[in-house]
């Protein structure tokens, strides 16, 4: 009896134990809220381990940022607000300097929380669009490029394939029926308006796997283009049911999110030609990856199973951790230290400047467009490319050059719709410049 | 023989019908609330409030609405979390349209919202029994998630179909929103769950609990000696879905503070309430907070353990989480199909015999 109890004590110890970590303080932390299980986990994995791996680099091959090495801590969400805030809650006393959750509803629930404590938010490519006001949303950065940016990129790809004139033309929309998915549609309607097309928006609801009577009504209504906003199983099921009913991959074109090998892959040869955005190159031909490859994966230190290594998601996720670790060094620069604290992070991110010749040094010559973030435009450029997949080599292709989409649209919008949050949560306009 | 009966006389009427007939059991009661009231509140920090203490404590009262329902009335919902979804738009709605009301009334305003909603749902249940009920009140829960996702007026025309919680406080506190303090959260619903359990519990002894007790072990035999079933189940219901109503309304504003309907109020939001109630014990006030306790904590505990204690990768431990906790309902409900609240009560009467059991 007595060593029952004790045993139970001694439990009950370790545990307590084990939930009061301490913190290392000559760290930089990166917390990673990834998700490597649930219906999201096909997308979540590529990214996670492209985050971590390039965090891995930085730490193997330059000794970390500014001699300072990187500490990653790996936290599942699965695709869950309520995990996500567990995990941010969890994590935030360890001196995480920039939560990039990899989820739009995270993103919603961290924008208060994160801005209240001080710590910045990095949605690359996802979240609140209209956070790329950086005079309302103080500690929230979207670059290089937002879901609007996206809606009018696809727009302006169906202009350059109709010959700039889509009047009468119909567009569906097949959306994740959630904060994710209903991002694009006032950037549509608005667009719709201005081009004369008529816009339909179809819902799928959470996790997507079934979608047969959406299709039914594509195969009924038959529209012109087809655009997605899915995102893990969603999007294979997705594509499956368009090979279906046959329409033709090359009108179908999804969000940069709806584009990774692992969306068309299961649908073989009659997934080819469906098209995706993108706002990053693609394809593993970039020096850096020769350094993955010696630092990170011959060394055995690939994060999850190592197998994801040049797939667009791992490219993305690569490519987001790249973004914060350029940020370090830039606040590193700024404030003349090697030890960073979340808000000498944030003037960093608000310093970004990313150059060709940065991106070249970096072994990633032409991967993305050039930008630079500052105090009112925390969105960046904006800029975007169409990719298009290659069923018989297996891989994705780029159609167009990184573009502009229509700024003046869409500023608009943002400057709607910030200014309304700023009304209904008391903020005022910060002074910028 | 330190937990024990004797000694503890009863002399009037009063004393007999105490809701913790022992002494020992009265004041371990009397110290919990003591330290959840004077203690807690000052060691609470962010980490404990927002992934522990607050899921905890909201999902109590849901567990408390369903046990109601099913545990006492013996009517099956699936549509719990269609239910939340009523009390947390309500909340939405009230909080943007009337900005100087008090959180407290809005929350409680909610779950009478959400009651009259439940009554409404609850008309079939005259008709329909059992597994039929079930899928009835599944159709609820799908058709809930539904309206709000569907109709605009509910989410205010926002772009993204979220709702977010606007700051409000109590008497200069902060309660809602981003810079609200841990402790201040914790002891606003803390009340809320006192009282509301205190008045269940209270509900579920009297006259109005029996009748409920009577339809749920025989309907046809309870209408005979005189019980009304389209008040009782009716009452069931409207007092069930208030109580959800408020869990719901509590889960947007103070835990969440912004919500997506098809996510947060899912159909497996409402599977994890029935799993508490069956787990915690069906007809019990202490085995919904078992449950809750079960469901809410157990994870948390398991991932601090795994993931932080043993330095595992993340994935592998989300994966044996789902395992061990599947596992333990399994166990549980083929060692104890009555839940832990049977479990606590076989103790107790262990331990008055302990140690001399014959």
């Amino acid at each position: 009896m007595k060593l029952a109890k004790l045993a139970t004590i001694g439990a009950a110890l370790a545990v307590a134990s084990s939930v009061v970590s301490t913190a290392a303080v000559a760290d930089l932390v990166f917390p990673s809220l990834s998700y490597r299980t649930g219906p999201y986990a096909v997308n979540g994995i590529p990214f996670a381990d492209g985050y971590a791996d390039y965090m891995t680099l930085v730490n193997e091959r330059d000794g970390g940022i500014g001699g300072v090495k990187i500490k990653l801590i790996e936290c599942e969400t699965g695709y869950n607000t309520e995990k996500g805030v567990e995990c941010y809650e969890s994590t935030k006393g360890e001196g995480s300097l920039v939560y990039q959750p990899l989820s739009t509803g995270i993103t919603y629930q961290l924008i208060p929380k994160a801005t209240a404590d001080g710590i910045p938010v990095h949605s690359m490519g996802y979240g609140r669009t209209s956070a790329a006001n950086g005079k309302i949303f103080s500690h929230i950065f979207n670059y290089p490029a937002n879901y609007w940016n996206g809606a009018s990129l696809a727009i302006n790809h169906i202009l350059a394939e109709n010959g700039d004139d889509i009047k009468g033309k119909k567009i569906a929309l097949v959306y994740h029926n959630s904060a994710y998915g209903k991002e694009p549609i006032r950037t549509l309607e608005e667009l719709a308006k201005k081009h004369g097309y008529t816009f339909t928006g179809i819902p799928v609801d959470h996790p997507g796997q079934e979608q047969k009577s959406q299709w039914l009504q594509i195969r009924r209504e038959r529209p012109d283009y087809v655009l997605m906003w899915g995102w893990g199983v969603m999007n294979q099921v997705a594509i499956q049911e368009a090979a279906n009913i046959r329409y033709p991959m090359d009108q179908f074109i999804g969000i940069w999110w709806s584009g990774s090998e692992n969306d068309v892959l299961p649908t073989g040869d009659k997934a080819n030609g469906y098209k995706a955005l993108t706002f990053h190159g693609t394809g593993s031909d970039f020096p850096v990856y020769a350094d993955i490859q010696k630092h990170v994966v011959d060394a055995g230190k690939a994060a999850g199973n190592g197998d994801q290594v040049g797939t667009v998601l791992y490219s993305r996720g690569m490519y987001a951790a790249m973004l914060a670790v350029e940020a370090a060094r830039t606040a590193q620069e700024i404030h003349g230290a090697t030890e960073l604290t979340p808000a000498q992070m944030r003037d960093g991110m608000e310093a970004l400047e990313m150059t060709e010749a940065k991106m070249a040094a970096l072994g990633l010559p032409g991967f993305g467009p050039e930008f630079s973030v500052s105090c009112d435009n925390h969105g960046g450029p904006g800029l975007g490319a169409v990719q298009q997949w290659d069923a018989a080599a297996k891989k994705w292709t780029m159609v167009s050059d990184f573009g502009p989409s229509d700024m003046e649209v869409i500023q608009a919008l943002i400057d709607e719709d910030s200014s309304a949050f700023a009304a209904e949560n008391k903020i005022e306009e910060r002074k910028c410049g | 023989m330190f937990y024990r009966q004797a000694g503890d006389f009863k002399t009037t009427y009063r004393e007999d019908i105490h809701t913790f007939p022992l002494r020992q059991d009265r004041i371990g009661y009397y110290i919990l609330l003591a330290f959840a009231f004077l203690v807690v509140p000052f060691i609470i920090n962010d980490y404990w409030a927002s992934a522990v203490l607050l899921p905890f404590l909201i999902m109590s009262i849901a567990a408390l609405g369903l046990n109601v329902l099913t545990g006492y009335c013996g009517q099956v919902s699936l549509g719990t979390a269609g239910f939340m979804a009523v009390g947390a738009y309500s909340c939405y709605k009230l909080m943007t349209a009337f900005p100087e009301l008090s959180i407290i009334i809005v929350v409680l305003t909610s779950g009478v919202i959400t009651a009259l909603v439940g009554l409404l749902f609850g008309i079939p249940s005259l008709r329909i029994k059992g597994f039929y009920l079930a899928v009835a009140t599944l159709a609820a829960q799908f058709f809930l998630v539904w309206l709000f996702n569907k109709v605009p007026w509910f989410y205010n025309n926002s772009a993204s179909g979220q709702i977010s919680a606007p700051v409000r406080d109590i008497a200069g506190v902060m309660v809602t929103g981003p810079e609200a303090q841990a402790w201040a959260k914790y002891l606003f619903c803390l009340v809320l769950v006192v009282v509301l359990a205190w008045l269940t519990r209270n509900l579920t002894r009297g006259r109005i609990g029996r009748s409920w007790m009577a339809i749920r072990d025989m309907d046809i035999a309870a209408e005979i000696i005189g019980v009304n079933p389209l008040k009782t189940k009716l009452s069931a219901f409207g007092v069930s879905s208030f109580l959800i109503g408020v869990s719901g309304a509590l889960y947007f504003s103070v835990y969440l503070g912004a919500v997506e309907v098809g996510e947060v109020f899912g159909i497996q939001k409402s599977f994890l309430v029935l799993f508490m109630i069956i787990i915690g014990g069906l007809g019990s006030i202490f085995g919904s907070f078992a449950g809750a306790a079960f469901l809410v904590l157990m994870p948390v505990l398991l991932k601090n353990i795994m993931v932080a204690g043993l330095g595992w990768p993340t994935d592998i431990a989300a994966h044996i989480e789902f395992v061990i906790v599947g596992g333990l309902i399994i166990f549980f409900l083929i060692v104890e199909p009555h839940g832990l609240a049977q479990l606590w009560r076989l103790t107790k009467e262990k331990l008055l015999l302990w140690p001399f059991p014959h």
